[in-house]
């Protein structure tokens, strides 16, 4: 076939096109929503997936996270390097963002990365660094963000968000059959925390036992993204696997 | 619409490429202001000014939709609609109506986008932020063009498709692609804002990257080669070098690169087969990429005085040169030695600058001084102006990348230098610090280019001004 016949005729241009354009998409892409693997089955020592979902203040803390566009100055995956190691913590595994919609994996480290900042700072000094970045870190160039603290949280639609969570793949539970699955899956404890009908329920005793703004009096966007911060990279406890357990996924 | 009786203005919808020309310059200006102020942002935080809705965080998208999509979108509907009619030799298809429903509603999307994120609407997703409502808006845009842009190649006077609309095509079908699959979601509800991607982590990762990538391959790299492929002959006065090199570089730049996104997330929890795979192909990618560069520049063979005495020509050869540039740092980025160093830093955001400044915005600046005049019947208003544009563009872009470069490399050895003990060298913080520099230099770069685009934006305005002038009493008083 000569190229002439592609230039005289608008539909086989079209056509050709496409196939090309379309080929590497299905290769690289198709095959991950199949291949086992992909994303690693990672067990807790009682046998429940040592993964969960956010909890929904965590989760709505997540939507400020987004909201904010903390993406784009931090990521969330810490790379197999003995720098980013001693920097950050182990490196991070596919199952730890399972239920990332979006994911925040991110592209560019203004700041540092987040991917295992749950745990490593006390919940006071996140509320101070996030009002005033230079109060607790001399030369950060990150903005201030006051009223994380004094807005409060909305909480009207956690539900609704919950509910559309679920729908894209998210296990949170609604009927008493998902709740009795989750119980298997995570155990009766987290079964409870992913449970859609005691969400506001779940939430506020979150706040309140976490107390992560150190202001019980008021439910603030401040918990809710501490709270979120907080459980970055905790859920998988390094120290109880081998380093063979990931090995072969990398 | 009669025969072909009328004059050029007539026989060819101009009106509509005037719209969107003005567009694209308006939108550079915003988006590359905002642009500018974010890197002040990073050189001085005080710019912050504790107001939410102008944090670096909200206003960085503000930035990357206000020129990919603002300026490069109106800029490639100004052209390709401008060179689907001079190469086919027939009006627009669409009639008033598409066309003018393709130009209110995209740039009715740009703008709700833009409001959306300063007040926090947002997909979290890098070049596709805008929600869900304002996808479907571009989707039923994007649909139109596809229908416009199709029917006017169906209905061409001339039997061959020139080589510029093959590269519009494929942009506008691998837009399309890439729009609708990266952007599936769910709202939360269809009376508010938010929405949940589809796909979750690793999957969404790699959706994200081939898209974001390809925003880059098809959006600001094919659509634009079209753009030269008209534009370069023209302003030269030549033929295209190589027609032979135009098909190959055509089939093999479509269909490599989309292979190539994986390269953003080397390292990261994706299945190494899929990272290898993107780098073997962003190596292989460093062919059709040069092909096309050299097919521009070597058009210019015979006429390589018009290097010296035309400033257009400058633009358009100065913009294949950094196209070249470009291709080659991006596969050697690509590599996951390099890649190890690079990504995360600013390395990433100077490269993709002496792509979209260099080479974008410059063939786009040379295209419109070269279109402009053309399309409002008269001549530029000042050349010498255009001389002033090309040297301020071109500091600016050389000072942006070399900051960059020092900036992201530092940042990058700083990370992984250790101690004679074995402990890291420095902390994030130290980092931070020594980026001080670089990223003021960088700030006033971005000025050196905004600066240019504000000359170009004043000698356009001449040229329009002084070319309604004489006809204000005539019937083009067109809309």
């Amino acid at each position: 076939m000569k190229h002439e016949s592609i230039e005289t005729n608008a539909a086989l241009l079209i056509i050709l096109t496409l196939v090309a354009i379309s080929i590497g998409g299905l290769v690289e892409i198709v095959p991950l929503h199949y291949i086992e693997g992909t994303v690693e089955q990672v067990k807790n020592e009682k046998g429940h997936d040592a993964v969960r979902p956010y909890t929904p203040l965590e989760q709505l803390g997540r939507d400020i996270y987004t909201r904010e566009g903390c993406y784009n100055c931090h990521s969330q995956m810490i790379r197999p390097f003995r720098d980013e190691a001693i920097r950050y913590g182990h490196y991070s595994l596919a199952a730890e963002s399972q239920y990332d919609h979006p994911f925040q994996w991110g592209s560019k480290r203004t700041g540092p990365d987040l991917a295992r900042v749950g745990g490593k700072y006390a919940s006071s000094w996140h509320v101070k660094h996030l009002i005033k970045p230079i109060s607790v870190m001399k030369g950060s160039i990150m903005p201030n963000y006051p009223w994380l603290a004094e807005d409060k949280l909305d909480i009207s639609d956690v539900q609704a968000k919950m509910e559309t969570l679920k729908q894209v793949g998210v296990p949170y539970s609604l009927s008493k059959e998902e709740f009795a699955k989750n119980e298997k899956q995570f155990g009766p404890d987290v079964a409870k925390l992913l449970d859609i009908n005691r969400a506001e329920t779940n939430l506020h005793a979150q706040a309140k036992s976490g107390n992560f703004d150190g202001d019980p009096s008021i439910l603030s966007e401040m918990d809710a993204l501490v709270a979120y911060l907080q459980i970055l990279g905790t859920m998988v406890d390094f120290k109880k696997h081998d380093e063979a357990d990931f090995i072969e996924f990398r | 619409m009669t025969h072909s009786t009328g004059s050029k203005a007539e026989q060819y919808n101009y009106d509509i490429v005037k719209k969107f020309a003005i567009m694209a310059l308006f939108w550079g200006l915003a988006g590359m202001t905002a642009g500018t102020y974010i890197a002040s942002e990073l050189a001085w935080p005080f710019l912050n000014f504790d107001i939410a809705q102008i944090t670096f965080g909200r206003l960085r998208p503000l930035h990357t939709s206000g020129v990919i999509f603002g300026f490069g979108g109106n800029a490639l509907f100004a052209t390709s609609f401008y060179i689907v009619q001079r190469t086919c030799h027939v009006r627009l298809w669409g009639g008033k109506l598409l066309p003018e429903l393709t130009f209110w509603g995209w740039n009715i999307a740009i703008a709700l986008g833009g409001i959306g994120y300063v007040m926090g609407i947002t997909q979290a997703r890098e070049y596709a932020e805008p929600e869900w409502y304002v996808d479907i808006l571009i989707t039923l845009v994007w649909v139109i063009y596809f229908l416009i842009y199709t029917m006017t190649l169906v209905k061409r006077k001339v039997q061959h498709i020139y080589v510029a609309n093959w590269f519009f095509m494929s942009f506008i079908l691998a837009t399309a692609l890439l729009h609708i699959f990266n952007n599936l979601a769910v709202p939360v509800s269809f009376t508010g804002t938010k929405s949940y991607s589809l796909f979750a982590g690793a999957q969404d990762a790699m959706t994200q990257w081939w898209y974001g990538h390809n925003a880059v391959g098809f959006f600001l790299t094919a659509a634009f080669l079209g753009m030269m492929y008209y534009f370069v002959p023209k302003q030269a006065g030549r033929p295209v070098y190589s027609y032979r090199l135009s098909i190959v570089h055509f089939w093999a730049l479509s269909f490599m690169y989309m292979w190539v996104g994986t390269h953003h997330l080397h390292w990261t929890a994706i299945p190494d087969w899929t990272s290898s795979l993107a780098a073997a192909f962003s190596i292989l990618l460093l062919m059709p990429s040069w092909g096309g560069m050299i097919n521009g520049i070597m058009t210019l063979s015979g006429a390589w005085d018009k290097l010296r005495s035309d400033p257009i020509m400058m633009f358009l050869i100065t913009s294949l040169s950094f196209y070249g540039m470009s291709t080659f740092e991006g596969p050697m980025m690509a590599l996951k030695s390099v890649n190890a160093l690079s990504h995360y830093t600013d390395w990433t955001v100077g490269h993709v600058h002496s792509g979209a400044l260099g080479w974008v915005a410059m063939v786009s600046f040379g295209s419109f001084y070269h279109m402009i005049p053309k399309v409002w019947n008269t001549t530029l208003y000042s050349v010498t102006l255009v001389y002033v544009h090309f040297f301020l563009a071109t500091i600016g872009i050389l000072l942006y990348i070399t900051a960059l470069w020092v900036s992201g490399i530092g940042q990058g050895l700083m990370l992984r230098a250790f101690d004679e003990y074995g402990n890291l060298k420095y902390t994030f913080i130290d980092t931070v610090l020594f980026m001080h520099g670089p990223l003021v230099a960088r700030a006033i770069a971005g000025m050196f280019f905004v600066t240019g685009l504000l000359v170009m934006i004043y000698n356009i305005t001449k040229t329009i001004s002084q070319a309604n002038k004489p006809v204000k009493s005539n019937a083009t008083a067109q809309a």
